[in-house]
């Protein structure tokens, strides 16, 4: 039997017919598939734990009617001309009590009836006591007997769109193609490294390119289940828009994926220990995270900064899909993030390339 | 029995690497035969793994050219990728794989070679095809090694201490794998540190040591150049170091590195003996005495203690 299996060789004969699942690069991408489905904490990082983030803050962040403020007045007058404003809840007080109020935050505001007439006490770097100062003052002068110069209309907007919830979850999304990128390819390459696998790889007759292929290909092949569980999950539970073209979405997202996984491959394209890559790719992600406006507008950061942060590829990815999904805008509109996905494709694939180590 | 014109499976000429400081692969020259299992001998840091690390073409010599069944890494890196098989040491495979996907994986890299049920069966692991590789033992993992060196079909195949670390049954069973490789033909050339392993597998043995050759021959060509097949092995109280023990009973004697003094012999029965008397009569006390028959481990006593006192 063992002749048989191990037998010599007169001569080399033609190549085997080889099946198409029997292709090496379909082999390798294959066992990328079994080796990130054997991986629980994985699969929870990349499909679980987004929507459980936003899940979280759109609960947090849900729009609530306007709130009623609490108010406290000293005098007798004051509460009844105050008595019929909806958006401020009236409490008649002495003095004393009225203060210890203020301090523990139970009212926003203390109108103090004086000889010359009232006293607000507030907080003035506090949004709600500022808003109490206005509707409080605009009732009292209004029951006084001042009267609009004009009249004025409200036309309320309340539209899907501009909610915290519309703008975190593009945020989201680009978080979670860099990080699943980055990790996935960082994680998997150091691991093979640190085994001695890659070694062993190059000393068979692989293509060395269909190794790296096989990461692009597997990230491709995850890429529509990952995204669209997470848009679908957004869109249905807290009506989050698309209002740019679906196909566009889906190109950069693709693009996007791309582009991680070329910064993935330069971040772990030396380093020996898993260790090492851990902390490299934290130091690739962590100003991303800060900076890139994933949770709040990257506009808050100083405008000497601005330059830098435009230039980092998830300010890039983030601004453009938001610019698809809220804005509806098309590449057309897109063209300076575009730009700097494509530069974030190319330049850290090509580095990579040159200073991959396979031992 | 062999075309005059066939390519040696190996050939190496005035091999040299450093690392640092260190002469890792120092002027080396050596030559398989078709069909041989070759076996590269010495203890660890002797420059073995470089030696056939630089064969497989994994790591670049200083200087020297490296020649595979007549092709070169320059020139033909990738046909002689499919020609050859390779089991480096130490490689560990992904622990979530199964044994068939790892033999499925490396068989697609190759254009020809052995279907996976057949690799799998000829290194035994059948009954554990569809168990993970984190779940084998030592030498399950060593035999799936194996089965990756062998699933291409070479025409010579590397072995770089194939039984390091694993258990004596372990070991045994590998090396049964081995010789049914050898039945069939192939070309092996393999390291190891065991003086067992080099006996009972090699056709040919290179004894090495700091990074050259210091012995070349047949494991029983070797043996005999110790011109006696008996090795009579003591050691002696007080100072282990004793200068006057160059010869006793006009036998040549080594001191090696664990405190023991070695001599061949080829009669025990007369030569025992003269040795105690000859002891006796320099006040010297026997501790230890032990008598067996030459191995390859006294070869290589022998030579690398004259190496001992050179330097």
């Amino acid at each position: 039997m063992i002749e048989q299996a191990v037998a010599t060789h007169p001569g080399r004969t033609e190549p085997d017919e080889q099946r198409f699942v029997e292709r090496s690069l379909v082999q390798l991408t294959l066992s990328r598939f079994h080796l990130f489905f054997r991986e629980p904490d994985a699969i929870f990082w990349i499909f679980v734990f987004p929507i459980l983030l936003a899940l979280g803050l759109g609960i947090a962040f849900r729009n609530r009617p306007p709130d009623v403020l609490k108010i406290g007045v000293v005098g007798p007058n004051l509460a009844k001309m105050l008595g019929n404003d909806k958006n401020l809840s009236v409490a008649t007080t002495d003095q004393a009590s009225g203060e210890l109020a203020l301090k523990t935050g139970r009212i926003e505001l203390l109108a103090i009836a004086g000889p010359y007439g009232v006293t607000y006490r507030y907080d003035d770097t506090n949004p709600d006591a500022r808003t109490a100062r206005l509707l409080t003052d605009n009732a009292l002068q209004h029951s006084a007997g001042r009267s609009d110069s004009f009249r004025t209309q409200n036309d309320l907007v309340r539209e899907t769109g501009s909610r915290y919830i519309d703008f975190v979850v593009p945020g989201l999304l680009g978080m979670n193609l860099m990080g699943s990128s980055i990790w996935g390819l960082g994680l998997a390459i150091v691991d093979f490294r640190q085994k001695k696998l890659l070694k062993r790889l190059i000393a068979s007759p692989m293509r060395r390119w269909e190794y790296l292929a096989s990461f692009i290909l597997s990230r491709l092949v995850m890429l529509p289940v990952e995204v669209i569980v997470f848009l679908a999950f957004a869109a249905l539970v807290f009506g989050v828009p698309l209002r740019g073209s679906l196909w566009e979405l889906a190109a950069l997202c693709v693009v996007s994926s791309l582009c991680f996984s070329a910064l993935g491959l330069l971040t772990a394209c030396r380093a020996r220990t898993i260790e090492a890559v851990s902390g490299l790719m934290n130091l690739v992600m962590l100003p991303m995270w800060i900076l890139s406006g994933i949770f709040f507008s990257a506009d808050r950061f100083p405008a000497v900064v601005q330059p830098v942060i435009r230039a980092l590829p998830l300010t890039a990815v983030i601004d453009a899909l938001r610019g698809n999904m809220l804005q509806g805008a098309g590449f057309t509109k897109l063209q300076w993030q575009l730009v700097v996905i494509a530069a974030w494709c190319l330049i850290p694939f090509f580095l990579a390339l040159r200073l991959f180590r396979w031992r | 029995m062999l075309p005059s014109n066939a390519p040696l499976p190996l050939s190496i000429r005035n091999l040299r690497k450093a690392y640092g400081n260190v002469q890792a692969v120092d002027s080396l020259d050596l030559e398989a035969y078709p069909g041989e299992c070759f076996g590269l001998l010495g203890p660890n840091g002797a420059g073995k793994t470089t030696t056939i690390e630089i064969c497989e073409g994994l790591t670049e010599p200083d200087t020297g050219s490296v020649e595979l069944l007549g092709l070169s890494w320059r020139k033909n890196a990738r046909e002689l990728r499919e020609r050859i098989g390779i089991q480096l040491q130490e490689t560990q495979f992904p622990e979530k794989l199964t044994v068939e996907e790892i033999v499925r994986l490396f068989r697609s890299f190759y254009q020809r070679g052995i279907s996976v049920s057949q690799i799998i069966e000829t290194v035994q692991l059948h009954e554990k095809k569809s168990a993970r590789a984190g779940t084998l033992s030592g030498g399950q993992k060593q035999r799936l090694a194996m089965a990756c060196a062998l699933v291409g079909d070479p025409e010579l195949l590397f072995l770089d201490e194939p039984t390091t670390g694993l258990d004596p049954q372990a070991r045994r069973h590998l090396w049964d794998l081995v010789e049914e490789l050898k039945r069939a033909g192939r070309t092996i050339i393999l390291t190891t540190h065991y003086m067992d392993e080099a006996e009972r597998l090699c056709d040919r043995v290179a004894v090495m040591d700091h990074g050259r050759i210091i012995a070349l021959g047949t494991p029983r060509e070797l043996v005999s150049s110790l011109g006696a097949e008996n090795i009579v092995e003591f050691a002696v109280e007080g100072d282990t170091a004793w200068p006057a023990l160059e010869t006793v009973a006009g036998f040549h004697c080594t001191h090696s590195g664990d405190g023991r003094y070695h001599l061949s012999v080829s009669e025990l029965h007369t030569s025992v003996p003269l040795v105690f008397g000859d002891l006796a009569r320099r006040g010297v006390k026997l501790t230890e005495l032990r008598t067996h028959s030459a191995t390859l481990e006294d070869v290589f006593v022998s030579l690398t203690g004259r190496n001992l006192r050179d330097d």
